[in-house]
């Protein structure tokens, strides 16, 4: 085994990885899915970063987009229903080595798993979390999550949702200890997976909201915006994101943006009429809390025996003289 | 109006009456001391060589209401020239720092009639007409009904050496109780010495001179003196409440993370744990709820080391679906669940053994978990090091089940001797041989080899799902049953590990007494009185109770009768609807029928203190009668 272990070793810094690396199983999501065009991206940023996909972490909850682990080429973790997150932390926590992913949807994170997503964001712990958010409930077919515009019909709001829709982004600028959110379209591919790629990269809680199409239950969800680009306001910055001649060509509305400048952000996202898409906010000073917690020192036998004789001794009582 | 009984003045160097035991008890107002005075009381006596447990009588508020009935903060030690396993019958000698506080205990029927009061009497003459009145009234019933009450002055005395007599009457009780029973001050002073370390040498001698001013005036004004003859201690003991003993426990397994949130009564491991886990490489994280604690337990096992999580009934409660998740994914988790009164919010600082069935059947669907309850403060550190081992190799998880008596007693036992095997193996990071499968179950135990991330070769995504060997998400029925056969054998692979439990008393007789958890100590002192008077009784306590070790059915099928005496909820028969076929049993009382197909009976009781060794006496002769 020690033999194998330190071929490996040895051959592990010549690998190139191929895309084919990051392929896991067939998906299985509808045609037209946008989980589609998000598993493509991660895949890409996978291969840019040359991550060796053993070392690949994806955590995700249930929901069409938590089936994401079973098709990527690393380790998944297909947990419960909400609690991706915590999961991940404690990965992350006694497992720093390894590059720890979350796909989530916006029932998982907005709705049951709502109170983890707000404690995961102050814990701020390095993993890029992508929430899949097609305003609906797919997997258990067509019911209105909280991201549901008002007035939508689903099969628990037939006559139509009444309640207006969470602001996802509204809401995580305002949760404590932030250090990065951003927020994509699945339908346009170049800035998905520089937004991921910029997620990845960010050490801390990178929360990426992905705009997502539903082609099944909420057809026509993202149409207006795929129709006329003007609807969204690509944030550009030399910190940020930068937008290819092409791509510019047809989204010509684009805004320099500091994603260091917080009241910036929160005006962009409570104000603007149009979808931002890009880096909303990004903070690289907020301590990690799995570094912060991080034992000063290795766990061993002897660190063990020589920490319980010590706690022992406050408890014994010694025979008297 | 009645007026203080006039005692005695006695002369120094009266006789003491030896007896074998004795079980005494400090009352106060929440923040007067008396749970100090009280462990130091139990501390000095354990180092003198004394059996003792110590139970601490916990008011459910921070702050309630000063003299309150239902406010009594303070500690019960029984204090025998034996080991004890257990918290006693009533008190003998009872120290109290307002009525009110002492009326509580004496409606609860805690204090034996007749028994010794040492009473604070500065009430008697308090400047509000209502609170003077209270007193007299309480003093006359207890005089009434033939308690030997004292009145000591014990503000009075405490303000000739200190200013705010609130803050040093725990240790003048303490010198009145080393003169009753007739302990050295020196070791009194040694336990100054010990608590009061840290604040200096000011607060250790005028600690020490309430304690010496205590013994003098009870030398010099009671008489009563009692000598418990004991052994002084030949091995090296340690004294610490069952909560510290499990955390000790968790240090002591190599387990490195424990992801908690607050609630009564397990909290105080984690306080503990908090303290000392860092210093061995460990973690505590305090989790924003119950689920994502179990959840980030599930994911630090999953990567790395089998985690634990701690908690207490509701949280276990939230926790189910959790555990669900680690069973069915087969990850290792062992989980603490110190009881309380439950249902719902219930009762959280009380003691109850309510949980036995959701441990073991809790979680939808069929999620077969190991499920092993400790039965004093030792078995609390061995229990956490043998949960840790099981949950790790078998890849499941291992509920521990303690109560609220157990987390706040104390109980001398064994310096323990550190033991590598204790610990878990280090993380295994080398490449998995190709083509292996993430369940390769073994088809005969169930068992299979954990693969964890970082290993190259092995990839593979685990889910709650029902899932094949290759962990592929199963859409045929065949497969399910294939893993759920795989878990369940498991169990079975376990419980072939097991000892038949252990028959305290002849192995055949009229009567088997049947328990688990912390009603062991009182069980076996019961049967061994009722023993004694000729009885043909036997007890047998269960410490591993899912999966159930082979053999106890035969044992059963020993006796004409079989009792399960738990520490709660089962329908009397004596009550008019109850029949055979709506009664509802004791936890552990369905278990032993649906096992051993044996009728058995129950008895439960849910109180607001840990079963009594007389209770479970008086129910044994019940029954045999």
């Amino acid at each position: 085994m020690s033999t194998r272990a330190t071929e490996f070793l040895r051959r592990s810094g010549e690998h190139d990885h191929p895309l084919e690396d990051y392929v896991g199983r067939v998906p299985r999501w509808c045609t037209g899915c946008g989980d589609n065009a998000v598993l493509a991206a991660v895949q890409k940023v996978c291969r840019e970063e040359q991550l060796p996909p053993e070392k690949l972490m994806f955590v995700s909850g249930i929901g069409c987009s938590s089936r994401f682990p079973h098709y990527m080429g690393g380790y998944g973790f297909h947990g419960l229903h909400g609690r991706a997150l915590p999961i991940a932390e404690g990965i992350k926590m006694r497992r720093p080595d390894l590059h720890v992913f979350v796909n989530t949807g916006d029932g998982d994170c907005c709705s049951i798993g709502a109170a983890h997503w707000v404690h995961a964001t102050r814990y701020n712990m390095n993993m890029t979390v992508m929430m899949h958010d097609n305003n609906i409930y797919g997997l258990t077919k067509n019911q209105a999550s909280p991201t549901s515009p008002i007035g939508t019909r689903s099969n628990t709001t037939p006559r139509g949702s009444v309640l207006p829709a969470f602001d996802p982004l509204q809401a995580t600028l305002g949760f404590s200890n932030l250090s990065f959110v951003a927020q994509a379209a699945d339908w346009i591919p170049e800035l998905l997976f520089q937004i991921i790629h910029e997620g990845f990269k960010h050490r801390g809680f990178s929360f990426i909201r992905i705009l997502q199409r539903c082609p099944e239950f909420q057809a026509n969800r993202w149409e207006p915006c795929i129709q006329d680009p003007d609807k969204l306001l690509i944030l550009t910055h030399k910190d940020g994101l930068q937008v290819s001649p092409t791509l510019a060509r047809t989204y010509k509305n684009c805004e320099e943006h500091d994603p260091a400048n917080l009241v910036d952000a929160r005006r962009i996202v409570g104000t603007s009429d149009r979808i931002p898409v890009g880096i909303i906010y990004r903070n690289s000073d907020v301590p990690c809390y799995e570094d912060m917690r991080a034992p000063d020192r290795l766990f061993t036998p002897e660190l063990v025996k020589q920490g319980l004789e010590a706690e022992l001794d406050k408890f014994t009582i010694w025979p008297r003289e | 109006m009645s007026v203080a009984r006039k005692k005695p003045k006695v002369p120094v160097g009266k006789p003491a009456i030896e007896i074998d035991e004795h079980i005494v008890e400090i009352l106060s107002d929440s923040g007067e001391g008396a749970q100090k005075c009280g462990q130091s009381f139990g501390a000095i006596a354990a180092r003198l060589g004394y059996g003792i447990w110590t139970v601490e009588i916990i008011p459910a508020e921070i702050q309630p209401p000063a003299r309150s009935v239902d406010g009594a903060s303070g500690n019960r030690i029984r204090v025998a020239g034996q080991p004890v396993s257990n918290g006693g019958n009533q008190a003998d000698v009872v120290v109290a720092f307002n009525e009110q506080v002492l009326l509580g205990r004496l409606r609860a029927e805690e204090l034996k009639p007749g028994c010794s009061i040492l009473l604070e009497d500065k009430w008697r003459n308090d400047s509000d007409p209502s609170i003077a009145a209270s007193y007299v009234r309480v003093y006359d019933e207890l005089i009434e009904r033939g308690f030997d009450v004292h009145e000591i002055p014990m503000g009075v005395e405490c303000l000739k050496i200190i200013k705010d007599p609130r803050r040093g009457k725990n240790m003048f009780a303490l010198g009145l109780l080393c003169s009753i029973y007739s302990l050295d001050t020196e070791a009194g002073h040694e336990q100054i010495r010990f608590i009061f370390g840290k604040k200096g040498d000011l607060v250790i001698s005028s600690n020490q001179k309430l304690l010496d001013a205590g013994y003098q005036w009870a030398e010099d004004n009671l008489d009563i003196k009692y000598k418990i003859p004991a052994t002084p201690p030949s091995e090296t003991n340690i004294v610490v409440n069952g909560n510290t003993s499990l955390a000790l426990g968790v240090m002591a397994s190599g387990m490195e993370v424990c992801a908690m949130y607050p609630i009564t009564p397990a909290t105080s491991a984690s306080h503990y744990l908090s303290d000392v886990f860092e210093k061995v490489g460990g973690v505590v994280h305090q989790a924003e709820d119950e689920i994502a604690a179990a959840a980030f337990a599930v994911g630090s096992s999953y990567a790395g080391k089998c985690a634990v999580t701690i908690t207490s009934g509701p949280g276990f409660s939230l926790k189910q679906e959790v555990l669900g998740l680690a069973v069915m994914a087969e990850i290792p988790l062992v989980v603490i669940n110190v009881q309380r009164g439950g249902p719902s919010t219930g009762q959280p600082t009380k003691p109850e053994q309510g949980d036995l069935l959701t441990a073991c059947f809790g979680s939808h669907g069929d999620a077969p978990k190991v499920v092993m309850a400790v039965s004093d403060i030792e078995d609390c550190f061995y229990s956490v090091i043998t949960a840790r081992k099981i949950a790790e190799t078998f890849n499941t998880v291992v509920v521990l089940l303690s109560d609220a008596g157990l987390a706040t007693a104390q109980q001398p036992f064994p310096r323990p001797e550190f033991c590598e095997d204790w610990l878990a193996a280090p993380i295994d990071l080398s490449p998995v041989e190709e083509g292996y499968f993430p369940y390769d179950w073994n088809p005969r135990s169930g068992q299979r080899h954990r693969v964890i991330p970082g290993q190259p070769n092995g990839m593979h995504t685990l889910t709650g799902l029902a899932h094949d060997r290759r962990s592929c998400v199963a859409y045929n029925l065949k497969v399910n049953k294939e893993g759920m056969r795989h878990r369940s054998l498991k169990l079975a692979a376990l419980q072939k590990t097991i000892k038949t439990p252990a028959v305290l008393g002849d192995d055949e007789g009229e009567l088997l007494v049947v328990g688990w958890g912390s009603t062991r100590g009182a069980i076996a002192e019961a049967v061994k009185n009722v023993r004694a008077d000729g009885y043909r009784v036997s007890s047998m306590h269960l410490k591993i109770l899912q999966p159930m070790a082979s053999g106890i059915k035969e044992i059963l099928q020993r006796f004409d009768k079989v009792l399960v005496v738990e520490n709660n909820w089962a329908d009397s028969m004596d009550d008019e609807l109850i029949d055979e076929e709506n009664r509802r049993y004791s936890n552990l009382g369905w278990l032993l029928r649906a096992r051993c197909l044996v009728d058995v009976d129950c008895w439960g009781e849910v109180g607001e203190q840990p079963i009594k060794p007389g209770t479970v006496e008086r129910v044994i002769r019940e029954r045999l009668s």
